[in-house]
């Protein structure tokens, strides 16, 4: 599918090497969570579908927008070469496969991580296109995503008033928990939300927010429970050891919710809606929830992609309001 | 020894800490010996003392001495935990004036770090651990009855994790088994089955302090550059190896089990739990073995000690997050003699009543560790 749009020299190499399709272990095509029953097509992969998505996602939740987030093995490569060739290839296909066919999708810019300079220089160039609204990393990179290396990804984004969304995945270049490999399916994907807890440490520790001031970061496919008791804790050891790093001078909570915005599915709540309700307190914020389908994966039945618990007000929020305020170009 | 800098506290009748009426149980206290030669050695063979001496400890990190990120203090410690001319947390006498009387300690749970546990070499880290838990006995359960010790194992080393706890199984010196939470493999895996058989078997509920030296990053995406953030990512440790006992079905194979998640905080635990079942349900055909929902185990199977303590920007949302961990699962620990101690009267800070109190810092840590006298 991918082949069309790699420059020749890849396009050769996948060839005459015999590389494999660049699809992870993260999401096993035939796995419960990668698709809804009534959302698999008969000998497709999940997701491959325009027409479904128009008619599952698109029409069935009476979106304006979707924003489509290719999840693909770009990261997992050793080659900042192949990596950046890869990169190119995935959204040149998003921009003819799926953007030119359909009005109302949006996309995000797949980065090669591995070169911070390649990985800005494709920001650079699909930038160009409105049709792109934010830039794709994975939560489980070579390095917590904090760290210098990853700022010029940064700057980019911000240069050009792109969120940058993460999205649950690993580049396995290190166990996905940290404590070491584990043995099922169910706990690589259960350990993204710790992940995602670890680099909203890392992100608020290393300064990214101090340093760019403008950018909004998007956890996506996150889960979302986990944040505010990850905040308090976040907040009381910057208390006890704010000397070491001296440039975040505000408490983490406050940070977060300035630049933090997650995707509302999955909320990983409890099902009763008191009980929601009260997390949403302990948030203390409206401001950082998103409403997301998490199309094709199998998170919910039927239209339920809001937990109960929400307000009205909140409701529209999620829906409308935040995600105008987080996406400059919807 | 002193403090390496000049601020040192210098205690004296009118700084020492007030009187606490609040009888409480500590589960997370620290002790090093204070001079390895005199005190560790005798209980160590002469086979692993030359080792020691002439190749080190050679743990699943890099520095000779000091650990992979700087502490916030020298040794991690309170400044005024010094005692006179020793490390913190080597003296008995200095600790009972200094932290079991003035806070009404009723029983202090030991748990040594610096051991044998995450060696690279295994037969020497198995010779240490069981060389410090004689040295726990000799120099602190025999003299002071509040006083109480963890059976430290190396955990790489199964067959011989299990034979120490089958050796220490009965004796009252010991009141639960201690790992630490980042080990080289997660805990659910079959590898180490038999340390949890072994403890529940012999009634020994097992601790799982943070730290470690299992080899991967403290994150899932690389090692990240802060001591703020390892110590942060203590509590991801913690719950990725309760996931990896559920997921694994280490808590339906062993119902005996008893899991003390220690010094990681605890506020993460009902979102884990939220998470697990919902995975558990939609992916049940991958993991058979597990037949009830995670947070129906964890409910009756796994306790967690108190500090360091999340202090919610909103305080009473400390509530909601207890009643939905439950008050009969916590259990106080001050870290002593660690420069991130939580002290009993400020660190909860939420009213509460006396029946949750009574339960929070002294009763549930009695009920679950069941404390005998030594004779």
């Amino acid at each position: 599918m991918l082949l069309p749009y790699l420059e020749d020299y890849w396009a050769d190499t996948v060839q005459q090497r015999g590389v494999h399709p660049l699809d992870t272990i993260g999401y096993p095509v035939n796995a419960p969570l990668t698709c809804r029953p009534d959302w698999r097509v008969e000998g497709q992969k999940p997701g491959t579908s325009l027409e479904r998505l128009q008619t599952d996602a698109l029409d069935a939740f009476g979106l304006s927008y979707g924003i489509a987030n290719c999840i693909y093995g770009v990261q997992l490569l050793f080659s900042e070469d192949m990596a950046k060739a890869f990169a190119r290839a995935i959204n040149s296909w998003m921009a003819a496969e799926w953007l030119a066919k359909e009005p109302r999708l949006r996309a995000s810019i797949v980065v090669p991580t591995q070169s911070p300079e390649f990985a800005a220089e494709e920001i650079d160039y699909w930038a160009q296109d409105k049709r792109f609204v934010q830039v794709l990393m994975i939560v489980m990179d070579e390095m917590p995503l904090g760290r210098r290396n990853y700022w010029p990804i940064y700057e980019a984004a911000q240069r050009h008033g792109l969120p940058v969304g993460i999205h649950a995945g690993s580049a396995y270049k290190n166990p996905v928990t940290p404590v070491g490999w584990p043995s099922y399916l169910v706990e690589d994907y259960c350990a993204q939300s710790l992940a995602f807890q670890s680099m909203t440490t890392s992100l608020i520790c290393e300064g990214v927010f101090q340093k760019f001031r403008d950018l909004k970061v998007v956890f996506l496919e996150s889960g979302v429970t986990w944040l505010p008791a990850h905040l308090w804790r976040l907040t009381k050891f910057w208390r006890g050891m704010r000397s070491e790093i001296p440039w975040v001078t505000e408490p983490p909570w406050e940070i977060a919710r300035r630049h933090i915005r997650l995707s509302a599915q999955p909320l990983d709540g409890p099902g009763d809606a008191e009980t929601i309700e009260t997390i949403i307190e302990h948030l203390r914020s409206e401001d950082m929830l998103l409403f997301a389908t998490d199309y094709p994966h199998w998170q919910y039945d039927g239209l339920a992609a809001l937990p109960s618990g929400l307000s009205d007000g909140l409701i529209r929020k999620m829906m409308i309001d935040n995600p105008r305020a987080t996406y400059s170009r919807l | 020894m002193t403090p390496p800098t000049a601020q040192v506290l210098d205690r004296n009748a009118t700084d020492k800490p007030a009187a606490n009426t609040l009888a409480i149980a500590d589960c997370d206290v620290h002790v090093v010996p204070g001079d390895q030669k005199k005190e560790l050695f005798p209980f160590l063979e002469k086979r692993w003392q030359d080792y020691m001496s002439t190749y080190g400890l050679r743990p699943r990190q890099g520095f000779a001495s000091g650990p992979a990120y700087p502490k916030g203090q020298p040794d991690a410690a309170r400044r005024d935990a010094y005692p006179p001319g020793g490390k913190p947390g080597s003296s008995l006498s200095f600790m009972r004036e200094h932290h079991l009387d003035p806070l009404n300690i009723q029983m202090a749970v030991l748990n040594p770090l610096r051991t044998g546990q995450g060696m690279q070499n295994l037969e020497f880290g198995s010779a240490f651990c069981r060389a410090m838990n004689d040295w726990q006995i000799a120099e602190w359960t025999s003299k002071e009855p509040r006083v109480k010790a963890s059976v430290v194992v190396a955990y790489e080393d199964t067959p011989a994790a299990v034979a120490e706890i089958e050796a220490r199984a009965g004796d009252p010196n010991f009141v639960q088994v201690l790992l630490l939470s980042r080990s080289a493999e997660p805990f659910g895996q079959k590898r180490y089955w038999p340390i949890f058989e072994a403890a529940a078997a012999n009634g020994f509920p097992v601790g799982i302090h943070a730290f470690g030296y299992g080899g991967a990053p403290v994150s899932g995406g690389g090692w990240p550059s802060y001591y703020l953030e390892e110590m942060i990512g203590h509590a991801q440790c913690q719950q990725a190896l309760l996931m990896s006992l559920c997921m694994e079905g280490v808590f339906e194979r062993c119902p005996d089990l008893k899991i003390v998640l220690v010094e990681a905080g605890f506020g993460w635990l009902p979102s884990l739990c939220w998470r697990m079942d919902k995975l558990w349900e939609r992916m049940r055909d991958e993991i058979p073995h597990v037949k009830r929902p995670p947070s129906e185990y964890v409910r009756e199977q796994v306790w967690l000690t108190t500090q360091p303590m999340e202090e919610p920007e909103f305080k009473p949302h400390m509530l909601d997050l207890v009643k939905w961990i439950g008050w009969d699962r916590l259990l106080f620990a001050t870290d002593y003699p660690h420069w991130d101690f939580d002290h009993p009267d400020h660190a909860l800070q939420v009213r509460i009543t006396e029946e949750q109190q009574t339960k929070f810092f002294l009763q549930n840590a009695m009920d679950l560790y069941k404390p005998q006298p030594v004779i």
